[in-house]
């Protein structure tokens, strides 16, 4: 088992040292001529205006919100699915109330109008 | 013989005996082995990055009746290792005040992110990267490397259109991870592990037939993932300039676009692997070289379905798309997640055809329910019209102007 964990890091490793150093390569063969004009922020020509770390709508945090909440659903959902084969229909039932609290929670959720892109 | 049925462990052997002759320990033998098998993977996949690219090219030119690259070389087949020399030798533009550190690890983690899904693939029967037992977790868990790969670029771009890219990106790629990761649920409920491995070799039937619904949503959710047409809004072009990639040049933007394509053909793979049966076919098994043809063959016809989409639908608004996925594709994803779990314990177990037949009526029901819910539910408010309809030019009398008819 050890092992095959050992392949994951060296491939993990790889993948990003690879790309990397041929970032490095063309770093050092690229020409490097900036000026102040090439590197101010592009915005099609125009000035930029104000900072760019604009305010953003609190849609988007409540999208993050509710994707936390079933993504920690899921998680604890995958032990169960692969236990399937060895439960009885009790304990699938078990497992299909549970999604159906989530799917009341998302109905919740629905009816609040927090899903709604305003 | 055994090169020709199955080379890949067969050079594996030869290597490893060839070592054993130099005297080293078997621990080291297999760390040289898995650095080489591992490098060779990332460099191949990089590489065949650039016939996917020159493909994509032909093919999505043809769907828009024109030629598409076809100067170098025969058909074009160069242009891509044209273009990648090309930005090889491009200047960095640092934008002034970027955050450096995610600026330039962004491209570095948007490829890494991809190329890790390739490390628990199994390619052949005898052919696999690493076994673990939890890949497809492994798989959705790296998937969503790519995002914060996304979200630093747009971050520490110092950019306007770049942070509302990766506003965007948020919104979409955490809405559609969440069907997606439902509907995985499936495969592993059925093939009782999460080990890629173990699901194609469950897959005697593949789960496309047990399970067509949960296939459909895997399907629509990955090509979201990808942030491709009809679902480019992360970049898209005509509203965010180029999105969070605006800011990139050289070979960091190339490192972007490899990514994007890269991950396009590697969720197909994922596709072909978890529903389409990987390597299974006949013959797979005794000649493990035939187990590459099939799994190429199934991953290249759902990436041409993935094409057939991206060339010919325009982009959803935003609020289509989040509709879809939130009020749509995720209640659906529950309620087969659900009913295949009820209906394949219910039936009973050893008669194969007859779980079949249980589990597709189920779907069927199932998608029959959902079509009757959408055209019931979803009131379709008639667009206010701005102006009566435009007049045809052909066929109209036209008034001429006075001096013009003295003429």
């Amino acid at each position: 088992m050890t092992h095959e964990w050992l392949y994951i890091g060296i491939f993990l490793t790889l993948a990003m040292v690879i790309p990397a150093v041929a970032l490095v390569i063309a770093g050092v063969l690229s020409p490097k001529k900036p000026n102040p004009i090439k590197n101010s922020t592009y915005e099609c020509g125009m000035e930029t205006v104000g900072s760019s770390w604009i305010q953003f709508d609190v849609q988007y945090y409540i999208y993050g919100l509710i994707f936390l909440i079933f993504d920690v659903e899921t998680v604890l959902l995958f032990p169960w699915a692969v236990a399937y084969n060895r439960l009885t229909l009790f304990g699938v039932l078990e497992a299909v109330f549970f999604v159906l609290i989530l799917a009341g929670g998302l109905w919740y959720v629905w009816r609040k109008g927090a899903i709604e892109w305003a | 013989m055994t090169f020709i049925a199955d080379p890949i462990p067969f050079m594996v052997n030869l290597l490893s005996q060839v070592m054993t002759g130099w005297g080293w320990s078997a621990t080291l033998i297999q760390v040289v082995l898995f650095i080489l098998g591992a490098g060779i993977l990332v460099i191949g996949a990089m590489v065949f990055t650039t016939i996917l690219i020159w493909a994509e090219r032909k093919i999505g030119a043809r769907f828009q009746d024109r030629l598409g690259p076809n100067r170098v070389g025969p058909w074009g087949i160069f242009q891509t290792i044209a273009d990648m020399l090309k930005i090889f030798t491009k200047e960095y533009i640092t934008p002034a005040g970027a955050d450096k550190v995610p600026y330039n690890l962004a491209p570095v983690l948007a490829v890494a992110a991809v190329l890790c899904v390739w490390a628990v693939l199994p390619f052949s029967s005898t052919v696999f990267g690493s076994n673990i037992g939890i890949g497809l977790l492994f798989i959705i868990a790296v998937g969503g490397l790519g995002e914060v790969a996304i979200i630093m670029a747009g971050f520490g771009s110092n950019n306007k259109y770049a942070l509302l890219g990766a506003f965007r990106a948020v919104a979409q790629l955490l809405s559609y991870e969440v069907p997606m990761v439902i509907v995985l649920l499936i495969p592993v409920m059925l093939s009782g592990s999460m080990g890629m491995n173990d699901i194609v070799l469950a897959q005697k039937i593949p789960f496309i037939v047990l399970a067509p619904v949960a296939c459909a949503i895997f399907f629509i959710t990955s090509i979201a993932e990808n942030g491709r047409a009809p679902f480019d809004l992360v970049e898209a072009d005509s509203e965010l300039v180029a999105g969070y990639n605006i800011e990139y040049s050289g070979l960091k933007f190339g490192f972007f676009f490899v990514a994007d394509f890269l991950h396009a053909f590697t969720s197909a793979l994922v596709f072909a692997t978890v529903f389409l049966g990987g390597w299974q076919g006949p013959g797979a098994t005794t000649v493990p070289i035939l187990g590459f043809v099939y799994l190429l063959l199934k991953t290249i016809l759902v990436y041409f379905l993935m094409l057939t989409l991206r060339f010919s639908l325009p982009r959803f608004r935003i609020d289509q798309m989040l509709n879809l996925t939130w009020k749509i594709l995720t209640p659906l994803a529950l309620f087969t997640f659900m009913i295949t779990a009820i209906v394949n314990k219910v039936l009973p177990p050893g008669g194969n055809l007859f779980r079949i037949g249980g589990l597709l009526v189920a779907n069927v029901v199932l998608w029959l329910v959902t079509n009757w819910a959408l055209a019931r539910f979803i009131k379709r408010r008639p667009r206010p019209v701005v102006s009566g309809p435009r007049p045809v030019a052909i066929g109209v009398k036209r008034s001429v102007p006075k001096d013009e008819a003295a003429q």
